[in-house]
């Protein structure tokens, strides 16, 4: 939180980084404004998507503002839901099992909800298009940062709360100076995650049918899946190029420099062996126009943790605790009638579903059950060994983990196009196709969780293996797997998840102008939203969540428990 | 004059929710007063509740019964005069040594010249200049813990709370940190008028304490509150030191029931391990020096240090032979008579001064000549001066009655059996 203050006399000659983020700050405002232009005025319904590659930076500009927007929007509600959640025993014991929920719903299942809304708050408007997709970009990266926010401040040490108690921070600075800073590197972590989970479903949200009209916005996402239904692979590799491009260079700039700088949040009081390092940080921290700015930004929020300190007493009086408590009253009281509402509406939609539909969707599910547990089960037959030996090699796994990231980076979905084509040309169909393509997209939730967890088996247990000649099948048994298993069921139950998640993109492609569709609960989610079939929608919907909710419940929370207490030292 | 009290527990209770329908009683029936000028050391063993007790001293905790008063007001939520350094440090990792005593100052509504100007001074303090910048990554657990001192003294609190502040610290570090704590004490530049010390170690508490209190544990008690009126600096090796030690000691272990005869008894007769040879040895070299030696140059010339030296003079003024007066050791009539007598007549001599003076020897003697054979354990009188000493100490203590004795011919110690009997009456038995 705090740069250095003071600044030798020396820096404060201009150099040419100085130019470049006076550059960069200059961009940045010219695409706001760029970008407000486009998004105001009407929604043009015939909006065609131009496959000219000379579009493509234009798309790009505004498929960013759109991540960056859901990015910002998913912060804010993972610190407000955090927050909330960790008030009282009572709102923990209702809000985290809905997070459970939600987290379990695919994005599809909110499009109807949300785009229908957004049409009817700004009718004939684009900006309601717009914030429709925002809103869906953020039901896909949301979830996993309001977990670790909310694990993160639930297990800040006693003793450093009780520092806060004992010096009476308000809220803001608790915020500030404890919670913030404790949850900084898990949230960055799952930042990095959930912007990898908005590119994936970026086509699906930027371009999608509801009841049967075409919505599409311009964007990178668009462009591709435009691209897919001309069946032009030339253009598809144009989005695709670029989208990598894109993701890699965001990963230099910002994700590498914040890794690295939020290592001072670490709570550990080791120095690490080998400090992380980022070029972009170094230069940037030359800067004196950035030095500058941190330090007028350091200035700003003291000035805000003072200012709140003065609100706070006038805030303490009476009527505005009473008048707090009754718009919370008011607030329960509304949210509660939305809900009977709600469920009223869900049981007239529900009711006008056919008992074929029922056992449709029932049997669409266990077609889903298999090809998510086969497209877990083979990502786990090759990354076990793969992660095992990256993790336990220091040096291929310096080696390797970066061009790993990069490609794992790749958003599966974009890809898709150029796999099914590869799978109509030899004849195969949806049916087995599905399962690779979720595999794309899960097998990197297990194989960074298995070279994490290979990587922290301790040097004494490999070194007394070694001594006493254990090796083969015998060393996996008695070493690697107990060290890495509390990592390898995180990783399954991500991936498990992720892949549930998938199926609504990897069971229904649409590609050069045909949809390709198999049976599933993923596809079902699809085609209904599509054809406006609310009611089949919603069921499915729910089948899927029952089903991720009770598998995490029965299964994996088990294994846990399992691994927690018994594969975990300390 | 009366001393201000500036913190009262009263009636405090304390129980916690254990599962479903399941209270464990933590503390119970509390009462405190902590006086200005107080250095109170909260003693027991792990799970006896100190840090509950502290917590709650320190507002928070909210006490199940009873009330918290901080000078003389109720102390209903944690209230800035009353500082706390923690077990664990608790620094924020992320901040500097500065911004982390900066800390303590946040919800001040001081300008940041101020703050920057007490932290610093708070820092001087603690003597850790020249680290304001650094990382509490970078520093060493000493180091550390003074910077959580220095957050707690930032304040300017009026009481200062430690809970097992050097237990993580190795033993010198540690033993140093507690040294200029002390120094910072007794010098009056500690802002707090009153230290409260949670420890489970006793040397600790009696090398630092004014006042101790010592907890009964499950559910915790207070079992004994005791005045430590030992001079500073405290000299480990004294023997009120360690007369402290093992009264403290023995009250922690004992049950409740039985301790007040510790608290209130006279204590118990301390004997010097010194064997008679010596003693004699001694008295014959002063007597030789016209009976008056100083102590510090006859260390030397005889190159002994002062500390072995020691309990061979001690065991004389316990027998009566001799008398320290200014540092020197001078032989009182009977040491003369002593030294001046023949072999036969020295053991007379001794026994006497030993019937006459010595507690322990008395006891012996007198339970040994009443039982009925005459012979008795030693297990006996060792569970007797386990009552007064440490185990190791009861040994030592009976070791030296027994050369004392078995030198005036008064009873003897059979080292097969363990057994103590009377001189004569194991002729008798040939």
């Amino acid at each position: 939180m705090k740069i250095p203050i003071s600044i030798p006399a020396e820096t404060f000659r201009i150099r040419a980084i100085d130019i470049i983020v006076f550059l960069i700050i200059t961009g940045v405002l010219s695409m706001i404004v760029y970008i407000a232009s486009q998004w105001s005025g009407e929604y043009d319904r015939t909006i065609e998507i131009d496959l000219n590659p000379s579009k493509i930076p234009e798309y790009s500009a505004q498929s960013l503002t759109r991540l960056f927007l859901a990015y910002l929007l998913s912060f804010a509600f993972s610190i407000w839901y955090g927050y909330t959640a960790s008030r009282s025993k009572i709102h923990e014991k209702i809000m985290i099992p809905i997070l459970d929920i939600l987290q379990s719903i695919p994005v599809l299942s909110f499009l109807p909800g949300v785009v229908l809304a957004m049409i009817s708050l700004f009718p004939g408007q684009r900006i309601g298009i717009e914030i429709a997709c925002i809103i869906l970009i953020f039901t896909g990266q949301v979830w996993n940062m309001t977990y670790s926010f909310y694990h993160s401040v639930n297990t800040i040490p006693k003793e450093m709360i009780e520092v806060v108690r004992l010096y009476k921070f308000n809220k803001f600075s608790k915020f500030l100076r404890l919670d913030l800073p404790f949850s900084a590197i898990g949230l960055i972590w799952n930042s990095i995650m959930s912007v990898a989970g908005g590119w994936f479903f970026l086509m699906a949200c930027e371009m999608f049918i509801l009841e049967g009209k075409d919505f599409r916005l311009p964007g990178l996402g668009s462009y591709i899946q435009t691209a897919a239904n001309a069946g032009s692979i030339e253009h598809i590799f144009y989005g695709l190029g670029t989208m990598v491009f894109l993701i890699t260079v965001i990963d230099i700039v910002i994700w590498r420099p914040l890794v690295v700088w939020s290592q001072k949040f670490r709570m550990d009081t080791v120095q690490p062996e080998d400090e992380r390092e980022s070029v972009v940080l170094n230069i940037l921290t030359g800067s004196v126009l950035f030095k500058k700015f941190g330090y007028a930004l350091n200035k700003i929020i003291s000035a805000c943790e003072k200012l709140s300190y003065k609100t706070m007493i006038k805030t303490e009086s009476k009527a505005i605790k009473n008048i707090s408590k009754f718009t919370g009253v008011i607030i329960t009281i509304a949210s509660i009638i939305l809900l009977l509402w709600l469920i009223i509406k869900a049981f007239s939609i529900v009711s006008q579903v056919s008992l074929e539909d029922i056992w449709n969707i029932i049997s669409a599910a266990f077609f889903s059950l298999l090809r998510t547990s086969a497209a877990v089960i083979l990502a786990l037959t090759w990354t076990l060994p793969v992660g095992v030996y990256i993790g336990m090699n220091a040096k291929v796994a310096k080696l390797l983990q970066g061009i790993i990231q990069i490609i794992a980076s790749i958003p599966a979905t974009a890809v898709f196009p150029v796999i099914v084509l590869f799978l109509i040309k030899i004849g195969g169909g949806l049916d087995i196709g599905a399962i690779f393509l979720m595999l794309l997209g899960v097998q990197w939730y297990l194989l960074f969780n298995i070279i994490a967890g290979a990587s922290a088996i301790p040097k004494d247990l490999i070194e007394i293996s070694k001594a006493y000649g254990i090796k083969g099948f015998k060393k996996w048994k008695t070493l690697i797997l107990p060290c890495i298993f509390p990592y390898l069921i995180t990783g399954l139950i991500t991936a498990y998840g992720g892949a549930w998640n998938a199926t609504i993109v990897c069971e229904y492609v649409s590609f050069g102008g045909d949809i390709i569709s198999t049976k599933g609960l993923g596809s079902l989610i699809s085609s209904s939203s599509a054809e406006g079939k609310f009611g089949i929608l919603l069921l499915s919907t729910l089948t899927m969540s029952f089903m991720v909710v009770a598998i995490n419940r029965l299964l994996w929370k088990r294994l846990f428990i399992i691994a927690k207490n018994k594969f975990i030292l300390d | 004059m009366e001393k201000e009290i500036i913190h009262e527990v009263k009636g405090v209770c304390k129980t916690f929710q254990v599962g479903k329908n399941k209270e464990l009683p933590v503390l119970e029936d509390i009462n405190l007063k902590i006086y200005s000028g107080d250095f109170l050391a909260i003693l027991g063993q792990s799970g006896a509740g100190k840090s509950t007790l502290l917590r709650v001293m320190a507002g928070l905790i909210k006490p199940s019964c009873g009330e918290v008063l901080f000078k003389g007001k109720p102390l209903d939520k944690a209230n800035p005069k009353i500082a706390v350094v923690f077990q664990s440090f608790a620094l924020f990792p992320w901040y500097t040594v500065l911004d982390n005593v900066k800390i303590g100052l946040v919800g001040s509504g001081l300008s940041e010249e101020e703050i920057d100007e007490k932290a610093l001074k708070a820092i001087d303090l603690v003597g850790l200049d020249g680290f304001e910048d650094a990382y509490p990554r970078e520093l060493s657990g000493g180091m550390r813990q003074r910077v959580g001192i220095a957050r707690a003294l930032v304040v300017e609190p009026e009481l200062l709370l430690m809970d097992e502040p050097f237990s993580t610290l190795d033993v010198l570090t540690a033993d140093n940190l507690r040294g200029d704590i002390l120094d910072l004490w007794h010098s009056g530049k500690m802002p707090a008028k009153a230290i409260v010390l949670v420890s489970h170690n006793i040397e600790e508490a009696v090398s630092m304490a004014s006042r101790a209190i010592i907890m009964s544990y499950n559910p915790g008690k207070i079992k004994a509150d005791i005045k430590i009126d030992l001079p500073y600096p405290r000299d480990k090796n004294s023997r009120d030191f360690k007369f402290m030690l093992d009264k403290i000691y023995t009250i922690l272990i004992k049950p409740a029931e039985e301790i007040h005869k510790y608290i209130s008894s006279e204590r118990y007769q301390f004997l010097p391990h010194a064997k008679v040879g010596a003693i004699a040895g001694l008295i014959e070299l002063v007597h030789d020096k016209e009976g008056r030696v100083d102590i510090y140059a006859l260390s030397t010339e005889i190159s002994m240090e002062v500390d072995d030296i020691f309990p061979l003079i001690e065991a004389s003024v316990i027998l009566g032979f001799g008398e320290i007066k200014e540092g020197d050791f001078i032989l009182t009539e009977k040491g003369k008579s002593w030294a001046e007598a023949d072999t036969l007549q020295k053991k007379e001599i001794f026994k006497e001064a030993v019937l006459q003076n010595v507690q322990l020897i008395r006891q012996i003697m007198q339970v040994v000549s009443t039982i009925q054979k005459h012979r008795v354990s030693e297990d006996f009188f060792i569970d007797i001066l386990k009552n007064h000493f440490t185990p190791d100490e009861a040994w030592n203590q009976l070791e030296t009655a027994i050369d004392w004795a078995r030198y005036a011919e008064l009873f003897v110690y059979d080292y097969d059996s363990g057994e103590i009997y009377l001189e004569e009456h194991e002729r008798v038995d040939r």
